[in-house]
């Protein structure tokens, strides 16, 4: 009965939004009843209030980060899906590549953010770039691993039937691709966000003002916990609203056929 | 004296050519398989298969049925011998064209299009047009009694009708060769009989040529014109048996004397190369 319950949409969405209101509550009871300073831990309330009242200043600084974001991810998809291409195409490529691609998705952005701001002066570019090297990798693995996921059997229906290369391609390699390529968007869309924030960190230390990540630097100098959390507040909501875009492209794309976007 | 009271209330089929004296359209000539890490799939096989015939490659695991059908459909290449394909104007070539199908073990349909693109996938490869597509399209799913599924995805069907999408897909192309390997074979017994009931009829009723893998001895008298025996280890031909079944065949020749018959003469072809070998 519960089981069922649970299963409709409404309450899928109803039940993390009662239990969220039931920490927001206990958090405020909690900070009001010890009298916990809001320099050390901010009430729900006051983080509110700080939301409106430095509105545009965190309006604007969320702008700066959710367009590092967005290109990031953009150039991501593209230069992920181009590189999974030109891998599966040709082994030598791949064989002489891949560990590149994988020495780029084990370097820490941190550790090479500094060089690349330096190297780039523009500071939108250059935090374009560390976020990108971060969100690429899923794309191209899980591209890569999907172009191969072909049902033997019908890569022999297609030699029957005589298809070219590109018809092998285009009807058969990409729709294959394609779960794997979702799963792919959905952790790189994350990964974007976070190395956004990593690099204007680097970028913030370094005196380049920008987004959200720069009000969190300087709240944090200012001992301004409540801005602080403000800012935390907004980069949360924008990871979880880029999260369900993918989870809902994922499902427009995979709905009819695919196992893991069917009804349960 | 039953079969013969079976074959002369078939007056019309009688009017066709007679199955088994068309020209041969694939011809296997001392096809030998051995795979690159040693094992030897097929030994020295020569056989025909003549236009109209409906001929079941019948035989334990290993007996190279399967590499055989493979080879028939150019998939894999034989590494002794020669295999030549004969088209309808008698034309004899190297490689396998056009006018020939293939039906899978499995249903083998893509799981993100729809039954009837499924279906057109292989005109839509060779670039037919695309009424005259949806015209063979829908042709096709009315003979294998899908013409209420055209536009559901594959997951939604059931094993056995998926296998009926799959066929589907092979007649489609109007094909002059059905090329089968163990399709039924995941099917429970139920079903497969009731789609081997509907593949005889469908090829009394079209004429193609068909050649069908098989392990089952009662699926392959009952489908069959012709029964090509193999053994396994090596994988061999060991006995060419022609069916002289009833033309119309429906549940009642599953029980004919007939039947047991060839039954019992195929399982004794299988027993005596499978003793001789031990």
């Amino acid at each position: 009965m519960l089981n069922r319950v649970l299963n409709s949409p409404a309450a899928r969405f109803a039940a993390p939004a009662i239990l969220g209101v039931l920490i927001l509550v206990a958090w405020q009871f909690v900070c009001r009843a010890f009298g916990v300073p809001a320099y050390l831990v901010p009430t729900p309330t006051d983080i509110a209030e700080t939301l409106v009242q430095d509105g545009p200043m965190l309006t604007s600084a969320l702008m700066v980060t959710l367009k590092i974001t967005f290109l990031a991810f953009a150039l991501s998809v593209v230069l992920g899906v181009a590189a999974a291409f030109v891998f599966v195409q040709s082994r030598l490529l791949e064989v002489s590549l891949f560990p590149y691609a994988i020495i780029l998705q084990v370097t820490p952005v941190v550790a090479i953010a500094p060089l690349i701001i330096i190297w780039v002066k523009a500071p939108v570019p250059a935090m374009v770039i560390c976020a990108t090297m971060v969100a690429v990798f899923p794309i191209i693995s899980n591209t890569i691993l999907g172009l191969r996921s072909v049902n033997p059997g019908l890569v022999n229906l297609f030699k029957l039937n005589k298809a070219t290369r590109w018809q092998t391609l285009a009807r058969l390699r990409v729709p294959s691709a394609l779960p794997y390529f979702f799963g792919g968007l959905r952790i790189s869309s994350g990964l974007a966000l976070i190395g956004a924030v990593v690099a204007e960190f680097v970028a913030g230390t370094g005196g380049t003002s920008s987004g959200l990540a720069y009000q969190i630097l300087q709240a944090g100098f200012q001992l301004n916990i409540p801005r602080l959390f403000a800012s935390l507040f907004l980069i949360t909501v924008t990871g979880i609203l880029l999260f369900m875009a993918m989870a809902w492209l994922s499902k427009l794309a995979l709905g009819g056929w695919h196992e893991s976007e069917m009804a349960h | 004296m039953k079969r013969e009271m079976e074959m002369s209330a078939l007056g019309a089929a009688a009017e066709r050519t007679p199955v088994g004296a068309g020209p041969v359209v694939l011809h296997a000539d001392a096809v030998e398989k051995t795979y690159p890490n040693g094992t030897h799939a097929l030994d020295a096989a020569t056989l025909a298969i003549r236009r109209g015939e409906f001929v079941s490659l019948l035989g334990p695991s290993g007996c190279g049925k399967s590499t055989l059908l493979k080879m028939f459909a150019g998939l894999e290449s034989p590494s002794g011998g020669t295999i030549a394909w004969c088209d309808e104007q008698g034309r004899e070539s190297a490689e396998p064209g056009r006018s020939m199908a293939m039906v899978f073990q499995e249903a083998t349909l893509m799981p993100w299009a729809r039954v009837a693109a499924n279906a057109r996938l292989p005109l839509d490869l060779a670039g037919v047009a695309r009424d005259d597509g949806d015209r063979r399209v829908a042709e096709a799913l009315r003979l294998v009694g899908l013409d209420q599924f055209a536009n559901v995805y594959p997951r939604e069907l059931s094993g056995g009708m998926q296998m009926r999408a799959s066929i589907a897909r092979a007649l489609a192309i109007e094909p002059s060769v059905l090329l089968m390997d163990e399709p039924f074979g995941a099917l429970d017994e139920f079903t497969r009989n009731r789609l081997d009931a509907d593949l005889q009829r469908l090829w009394r009723a079209r004429g193609f040529t068909v050649v069908f893998v098989t392990h089952s001895i009662y699926e392959a008298v009952f489908l069959s014109s012709r029964v090509i025996v193999m053994a396994a280890r090596p994988g061999r031909v060991i006995a060419d048996v022609p069916i002289d079944g009833p033309a119309e065949r429906d549940d009642s020749f599953r029980v004919s004397s007939p039947f047991i018959e060839y039954c019992k003469v195929l399982s004794d072809h299988l027993g005596r190369a499978n003793r001789g070998e031990r």
